[in-house]
């Protein structure tokens, strides 16, 4: 006992480095796992809100352009919704189908208060949270092209996995035709992902785009993510593909958060498989 | 001015500095400067080390809350500030009975230098190996640690100079 307390004595700020050491460790190993890191991370009510009182002043140097991206993008869905027209008018008799009413997925919109881009794992922060019906697993993503998968909400703020983030793996195929394979990051250059584990019999060529497989309850079908840039023609294990994602992830604005209301049915689908 | 008072405002300057301005300079699209280990270097040495260690760890932790990467500014700077004293002793030669006296800016600048380059790389190395988490790019984890020390470094001593000038 006597021997005991001496050791304490003789290394206690040794043990009490240890200790906290260990506990920096457990915290870093809980924030690579998806969703397990409930306490240290930036949806918090203090960093988050400091965060969106910077974001509010920050947002005003780069209103001109979201201005124009606005304006782009409502272009582009007042052109679709012309085409709209034009097909239901041409029905000659009107067809009551009460599925195609049923709505798949609703649209949220929020505002990157948190950006990172330059790390292995990067992470984002928005500024709308479970008051706001957000929840963990949601798609994020803007005009341009798919941003990430929402992780942990507090009240008022959700944490972002970017697609920039080694952990993140989603389902991804080629426009023109239906072969897919998954979207990952290897940590590079952040304009740069890859696509992995597309058949090798695709047709794949530089300059084809890449879209969102709708093969996953989280990413509606047919969301931009980017181009080909470098096609790998020796056989690798994983066939990889260069991808140059469309959005410039470096200067995010505002974003939307997509809501899949058949989720909970397509899972409880999935897991019946399973057993 | 009251001890206190200088260190507890140094640790939040050198944390709200260190995530709204400094995490955001990504110089040539990924070299940041990490000033906040300046706490370490003017904490002043103490015999009982539990309320350095300790605030080492939560200033790295604060850090590691709003830049979402887990604890390892936590780790990389509760590591320099656990081995700060072998590195006195090696470098200044000071003992458990100078630390009262021990002040960093009236040393002789070779021994100062020597001393927070030092322990600088060691924090970025440590820094750089957890943000990868893999035995892959091993040079970018290099190449990190010695653009961002070199700028962590002069920003180091710009800074002392400016704010030890007017005594």
């Amino acid at each position: 006992m006597q021997q005991l307390i001496y050791f304490f004595q003789k290394f206690k700020y040794f043990l009490f480095f240890l200790l906290l050491q260990f506990i920096a460790l457990a915290i870093t190993f809980n924030n690579l796992s998806f969703q397990k890191s409930k306490f240290v991370n930036s949806a918090n009510a203090i960093s988050g809100g400091l965060y969106s009182q910077v974001a509010n002043i920050s947002d005003y140097f780069s209103l001109k352009s979201e201005n124009k991206i606005l304006l782009e993008e409502n272009t582009h869905l007042r052109n679709l919704l012309e085409l709209k027209n034009i097909v239901s008018l041409n029905k000659d008799s009107a067809i009551v189908d009460a599925t195609l009413y049923f709505q798949k997925y609703t649209f949220l919109n929020a505002d990157i208060i948190k950006n990172s881009y330059a790390n292995a794992f990067n992470f984002l922060t928005i500024n709308k949270g479970k008051k706001q019906g957000l929840q963990r697993e949601m798609a994020v993503i803007n005009s341009k092209g798919i941003i990430g998968i929402t992780d942990n909400s507090t009240s008022n703020y959700t944490r972002v996995q970017s697609i920039l983030n080694k952990n993140s793996s989603i389902n991804a195929r080629l426009k023109n035709n239906r072969y897919f394979g998954s979207l990952k990051w290897n940590g590079e250059n952040y304009n740069v992902v890859q696509l992995i584990d597309i058949p090798r019999q695709a047709p794949i060529k530089v300059g084809d785009t890449i879209e969102t497989g709708g093969r996953s309850a989280i990413f509606p079908e047919g969301i931009l993510i980017g181009s080909v840039i470098k096609v790998n023609n020796t056989s690798t294990v994983n066939n990889s593909i260069d991808v140059k994602l469309f959005n410039d992830m470096s200067n995010l604005g505002p974003v939307y958060v997509i809501k899949n209301l058949h989720k909970l049915e397509l899972e409880t689908l999935e897991n019946t498989n399973n057993e | 001015m009251n001890k206190i008072v200088y260190f507890t405002l140094l640790f939040l300057i050198l944390l709200f500095l260190q995530v709204f301005v400094l995490n955001n300079i990504l110089f040539l699209g990924y070299v940041n400067p990490y000033l906040y280990i300046a706490f370490v270097f003017l904490f002043p040495l103490n015999k009982n080390r539990f309320l350095f260690l300790l605030l080492a760890f939560l200033l790295g932790l604060g850090l590691d809350i709003f830049s979402d990467s887990g604890g390892i500014h936590a780790f990389a700077i509760l590591f320099i500030a656990y081995v700060r004293l072998f590195f006195i002793k090696l470098y200044f030669r000071k003992y458990e009975a100078d630390y009262p006296f021990f002040d960093i800016h009236t040393e002789s600048f070779g021994k100062v230098f020597n001393y927070v380059v030092t322990l600088t790389i060691i924090h970025h190395f440590i820094l750089f190996t957890f943000a990868n988490f893999s035995f892959q790019n091993i040079t970018n984890v290099v190449l990190n640690t010695l653009f961002s020390s070199v700028f962590t470094l002069v920003l180091y001593f710009i800074a002392t100079f400016i704010f030890t000038k007017k005594q």
